[in-house]
């Protein structure tokens, strides 16, 4: 463990890419084979299961420190990290440990068919063997959320580096659905078998967002258009007799949209579709909210399937009769969708996401003005000669969207952040006037600068009227610019209304409180865009 | 007990025995003041009581004042109130002032620490009735590591940054902290350079025969190319502004006991972030408050509300003391503590 806490000090210490990148790729060349795995492991968010719960963790801690339950618990929001409060309280270790990384995930895992006693000795245990920093990773061993402030990107070239293998290839390796138990370091990295893992996804390409318009594209001529669909970014891979559906973050999501098990009826055999899962009925996509509902459940009701049906809207081939064909021009790729989907029936939940035909720049600009009546979000843009890159590359996919829709909203509550953000109120919920009353509406967690959250903190600390806990309510008097994509009828929320992507797009200094947007304006706004 | 010892008032704590203020943070006739940080040496005094050590840096912060010196431990009548000064150990100088009036015996702490540094006089317990204490690192997670690994942990980023031909810059409050690091690293390193804001307190205290190691004063016209291996010490507020461009390329370094939380460092985009602080941990506080034998505490600046309700659950009869101390804080741009 001790080398691993050195690498997760290391990367702690620098916000230098290079420097993180140097420190990972020693560590992938150094560290004990079944570390690094376990590392590769955990960088792509395939942590271990969780063996203890956090309660039982912060009473063990407050306990072996000598300190009241509530004063562990008034310190961890301080703090901002669990794993962090506990390492920080306990008393220092009176033994040490040579035990690696991979032996300690061992140990956690095992503690799942132990009983809360042996549980208990076990953590304990832990706790006394490891000093402050290899603690604070153990706890987050446990607790999850490993964040590293390492991307999966970074974490395949220092691997590249480190093993002298490509890194479209590594990146290719490290997708799908293996875990550290079902393969290791030299058969994930150095066996080049594509078909070693019948259900593993390619990487997916990202666009850019299109800041200042396309003129700086070029000729219009060489970017095929399309609309930027609001759904959840998915690549449905149809080999060897079954099929799988990966999200972009590399969640298996095949069982939670069983209609998508159709292509095994309309789909050949060696076929792999990029594309947007999107709730679809009468020829016309849902609001987001719809398919929200499908996300969060495993097994799907026959209402819920009933009322928000999907489909996959494919915008892209990946793999056509068992070939990659990343390499290949979009303009070819695009053909080869179009001719694959044609001969399928109407009914069946596959479509080509249609392009939109346009000569000039202010032709699609026209189009893409009327994303929003379509349920789309704005328009891509894609190079028609690009292959199918991988990860974030810029220059050949972007997507150029819609203005948000924005309201004057005043700040009524304040909430801490969490890590980083500890010590700085960063969570705030916005309302709008009904006649003399404020309605909240929206939570905005983002889009003020560093500087405009430490202002608004020390504000805050002064003009607190309650507290409820962790939440304060403060004066009326600041009004924000709150922006959104999109706004939706809601049961669960108070004013009526749910939002999509708020967020924080100016202070209006300059707005006193009473000239804030009221309630009848953001239903005004639901019934044009809703 | 009739009149209290001391009383709060709008204007800082007060003696109504000795008609004299602890650190008071509006104009009075008569001051005691524990040490030289703004929050608690504030101008405007009619006259000042402090360490003769502490003095001079006041003097050259506060100007032209009327001011008396004490030694520690000597013993002062003021009205009906008797008073001495006793080390604190938070910088050089730094006081608690025991007030006894009728064989009551109250012990202002003003800022202190219990680990020691190599300028400060260590901090001694002082018997009283009533501790009036900081609390600004009281909770359970503020635990300072051994100083004297930490000054490894700096000498180890300076070499580094030395050997790959970077210029080290370290901000620390320039009285006090950035003293107790001179006094820490190891000068053989490379050479030191000095933020004018530090070098005016070191300046100070070279007068007042306190040993510190060579520096050399940054002006608009050093060249950092004259200076490889350099470390550079300067006030925290002048991290990430143009001063800081003539260095080229840096590594940044804070030293402060707000290193000790992670997103607090990392929020801080320092490039290294070093807990030492010149406050007492929640061990130092607590150890502090008990060789007291006190059963009363006030407790005043930092985590007051929740130290108040530990320190109750102890048997103490505990009260928050509102102030306008500050401890060390978070922000850039605050100068002292």
């Amino acid at each position: 463990m001790k080398r691993f806490a050195a690498l997760f000090t290391a990367l702690d210490q620098t916000t230098k890419t290079t420097a993180k990148v140097t420190a990972l790729a020693e560590y992938f060349t150094d560290a004990p084979k079944p570390d690094r795995l376990w590392t590769i492991a955990l960088l792509s968010g395939r942590r271990p299961k969780r063996t203890v719960t956090t309660t039982a963790l912060r009473e063990w801690a407050a306990e072996r420190a000598g300190i009241p339950l509530w004063l562990f618990e008034e310190s961890y929001p301080i703090v901002g990290d669990l794993a962090e409060t506990i390492a920080l309280v306990l008393p220092p270790p009176s033994a040490t440990s040579d035990r690696s990384l991979t032996d300690w995930i061992g140990d956690i895992r095992a503690l799942a068919t132990a009983d809360e006693p042996a549980r208990k000795a076990a953590i304990l245990a832990a706790w006394d063997a490891l000093p402050t920093s290899e603690r604070f990773v153990f706890n987050k061993l446990i607790t999850g959320g490993f964040r590293m402030g390492v991307s999966r990107k970074l974490m395949t070239r220092a691997l590249a580096k480190a093993t002298g293998v490509d890194e479209p290839a590594l990146a290719h390796r490290l997708m799908g659905d293996w875990t550290p138990d079902s393969t290791t370091f030299d058969d994930l990295i150095h066996t080049p078998d594509p078909t070693a893992n019948l259900s593993r996804p390619y990487p997916f390409y990202l666009a850019y967002q299109l800041d200042d318009g396309p003129d700086v594209l070029g000729d219009p001529a060489d970017w095929a258009a399309e609309f930027k669909w609001d759904g959840i970014r998915g690549q449905l891979i149809r080999r060897g007799g079954a099929h799988h559906l990966w999200s972009r973050g590399e969640d298996l999501m095949t069982d939670r949209f069983p209609e998508l098990a159709a292509a095994l009826d309309f789909l050949p055999d060696g076929t792999v579709l990029d594309g947007e899962v999107l709730a679809w009925t009468d020829n016309a996509p849902l609001p987001f909210a719809a398919l929200q509902k499908r996300i969060g459940r495993k097994t799907v009701p026959k209402k819920l399937l009933a009322e928000a049906p999907v489909i996959l809207q494919a915008y892209d081939l990946l793999e056509d009769g068992g070939t990659d064909i990343r390499e290949r021009p979009f303009a070819h790729r695009r053909a080869r969708l179009e001719a694959l989907l044609a001969g399928i029936p109407q009914n069946a939940p596959f479509r080509a996401s249609p392009l939109l035909p346009f000569d000039t720049w202010d032709a699609l600009a026209e189009t893409r003005a009327t994303a929003r009546a379509e349920g789309a979000e704005g328009v891509m843009l894609k190079r028609r000669d690009a292959p199918y890159r991988d990860g974030r590359k810029k220059g050949d996919w972007w997507k150029w969207k819609l203005d948000p829709l924005v309201i004057d909203a005043v700040m009524i509550y304040a909430q801490s952040g969490h890590g980083r953000r500890a010590n700085l109120f960063t969570d705030f919920t916005f309302a709008v006037w009904s006649g003399n009353d404020l309605v909240p509406f929206t939570k905005a967690y983002s889009g003020l600068t560093d500087a405009e959250f430490r202002e608004i903190t020390a504000w805050v600390r002064k003009n607190t009227l309650e507290r409820f806990g962790p939440v304060r309510r403060v004066t009326p008097e600041h009004v924000f610019e709150i922006a959104f994509e999109g706004i939706q009828a809601s049961t669960r929320h108070k004013s009526g209304i749910a939002l999509r992507f708020p967020r924080m797009s100016r202070w209006r200094h300059d707005k006193p409180v009473q000239e804030a947007n009221t309630l009848s304006d953001l239903q005004a706004m639901l019934e044009t865009y809703g | 007990m009739a009149i209290p010892v001391l009383t709060h008032t709008d204007r800082g704590l007060y003696c109504p025995a000795g008609d004299f203020h602890i650190d008071p943070w509006r104009p009075v006739d008569r001051a005691l003041i524990t040490h030289g940080h703004a929050d608690h040496a504030r101008p405007g005094h009619g006259a000042y009581l402090a360490t003769h050590t502490a003095l001079p840096v006041m003097r050259h912060r506060l100007g032209d004042i009327t001011a008396d010196g004490i030694s520690f431990g000597e013993t002062r009548r003021i009205g009906d109130a008797t008073v001495s000064f006793h080390p604190a150990g938070h910088v050089p100088g730094s006081a608690q002032i025991r007030v006894e009036v009728a064989g009551e015996v109250w012990v202002v702490s003003g800022d202190y620490k219990t680990d020691r540094d190599a300028l400060s006089e260590p901090f001694e317990p002082v018997s009283c009735h009533s501790f009036i204490t900081e609390c600004t690192f009281g909770l359970p997670v503020f635990k300072w590591p051994d100083p004297s690994h930490v000054a490894e942990e700096i000498n180890a980023w300076w070499r580094t940054n030395a050997a790959d031909g970077r210029i080290a810059v370290l901000g620390a409050y320039s009285l006090g902290k950035a003293q107790r690091l001179l006094a820490a690293v190891d000068a053989e390193i490379g050479p030191i350079l000095t933020h004018g804001a530090v070098e005016a307190t070191n300046r100070v205290m070279r007068g007042q025969g306190i040993p510190l190691p060579d520096t050399i004063p940054v002006t608009p016209d050093t060249n950092p190319k004259d200076h490889p291996g350099a470390l550079v010490l300067a006030p925290p507020s002048a991290l990430g502004t143009p001063w800081m461009r003539r260095f080229g390329p840096v590594s940044t370094g804070f030293a402060s006991g707000w290193m000790g939380l992670r997103g607090v460092r990392r929020r801080r985009a320092a490039d290294r972030g070093f807990v030492m602080s010149d406050h007492a941990d929640w061990d130092g506080l607590n150890s502090a408050i008990r060789e007291t034998g006190a059963s009363r505490v006030f407790v005043t600046h930092g985590y007051t509300a929740i130290f108040r309700r530990w320190l109750e659950e102890q048997g103490y009869d505990a009260h928050v003391l509102e102030t306008e101390f500050e401890g060390e804080t978070l922000d850039a741009g605050e100068e002292d503590a």
